[in-house]
């Protein structure tokens, strides 16, 4: 992976004003992949949009780790549904 | 322009604390937030709503204001005649203005109803909102096996502006592509959502497609197929001509290298074409016909 395609979690903490500790929570409960590059951890940019929806999520709205963890992957299967809707529609027509 | 029931609308009482404001607003925003609501439109005027009303109710300035004048914005005029009503400083003020119907706004501007702008003006909000992704827009192209066969260049009409966009051949029925920043407006400076476009493909030709390869059942009159010779047949980029060898089978499969469907976003490159032969026996025969089948059955 280019580094070019990497964020420096300190940045991200930085800019959106958060504790390292939630990017490591998120990690740990395996909702985000991390990069780690000579003893700093980096953010994969296809992470970026994830992680954001999670900061709004715990910051805005008071959600803890558990509570993001039942959202994303209800989340999920509404969209798995939404496809196989889909699928099945392109079937019938 | 309506008047806006902020209380109503956190579904609270007048004479709620500010800890008990907090509460609702965090209890409907997890219910209605974008984030949780993906493309579901509702949810998201919703969410407008609350937000302006926590916004308005949250700031005890702006709830005292909203409290003093709010149901009378209409007689604002008088307000200001007697010096009541307060302007605030670089807004549009309290008033005066011709209010159109009551609207919430889909998000290139503050994302408030003209009620809220009438009232507080253009000075909008007294903290930092958080930047939403506008929504992302899915659409579908419908389109014929033989629109795609080649590429092909196609303006679309997204919610009033013209996007001319391009459309690979080889593209598959159900496949999407993603157009980066077509979606609906972002809020508070955040970017805006993705259009989702998924192609719609109808088959209109007399092929059967799998992939980018082409399959065609082709009758073959039983004595070509037994004494050979040549068939023309129709691909999808005109006829040609088919050596038939003697002796073919019914249900014989032949590939066509090269003569299939394009394949996706690799120009030049294509798929083959499978013409399955099928043997059609002579129908009707004269007496003559019948003599000689008779004479071959005896050979």
């Amino acid at each position: 992976m280019a580094t070019k395609d990497l964020i420096p979690a300190k940045d991200f903490c930085y800019h959106h004003n958060i504790e390292y500790s939630f990017i490591s929570s998120l990690q740990s409960s395996g909702l985000i992949k991390v990069t780690s590059i000579k003893r700093s951890v980096y953010i994969p940019l296809e992470e970026m949009h994830k992680l954001e929806k999670f900061v709004r999520l715990h910051y805005e709205l008071d959600i803890n780790i558990e509570g993001i963890e039942t959202i994303h992957h209800l989340l999920n299967k509404i969209d798995d549904m939404q496809k196989e809707l889909l699928a099945l529609r392109n079937r019938i027509h | 322009m309506d008047f806006v029931d902020y209380y109503s609308t956190l579904g609270i009482k007048k004479t709620s604390t500010t800890d008990e404001i907090k509460k609702a607003y965090r209890k409907l925003a997890r219910k209605h937030h974008p984030d949780v609501n993906p493309n579901d439109k509702e949810s998201n005027k919703k969410f407008q709503q609350i937000n302006e009303a926590n916004e308005v109710l949250s700031d005890p300035d702006k709830r005292k204001k909203y409290d003093q004048y709010g149901k009378d914005w209409k007689h604002a005029d008088q307000f200001a005649n007697s010096g009541q009503a307060g302007r605030s400083a670089g807004g549009r003020g309290f008033g005066g203005q011709d209010f159109g119907g009551y609207t919430y706004a889909s998000g290139e501007d503050s994302g408030f109803s003209d009620f809220f702008e009438s009232l507080f003006g253009g000075a909008r909000r007294s903290r930092q909102q958080a930047a939403y992704r506008g929504q992302d827009y899915n659409a579908e192209l419908h389109l014929t096996l033989s629109d795609v066969y080649t590429t092909k260049k196609q303006t679309l009409t997204i919610n009033g502006k013209n996007v001319r966009i391009t459309i690979p051949a080889g593209v598959e029925n159900g496949q999407v592509i993603k157009l980066k920043n077509y979606g609906s407006p972002g809020a508070n400076g955040g970017p805006n959502g993705d259009l989702f476009i998924t192609f719609m493909i109808k088959n209109d030709t007399s092929f059967r497609r799998d992939g980018n390869d082409l399959y065609k059942d082709e009758e073959l009159d039983l004595y070509t197929a037994v004494l050979g010779g040549d068939k023309t047949i129709e691909t999808l980029n005109g006829k040609i001509k088919l050596k038939v060898n003697a002796e073919t089978q019914n249900g014989h499969k032949v590939r066509l290298k090269g003569k299939g469907f394009p394949v996706y976003k690799q120009e030049g490159v294509f798929g083959d074409l499978y013409v399955t032969w099928n043997i059609k026996l002579p129908i009707n025969l004269t007496n003559k016909q019948k003599e000689l089948f008779t004479e071959l059955s005896k050979l």
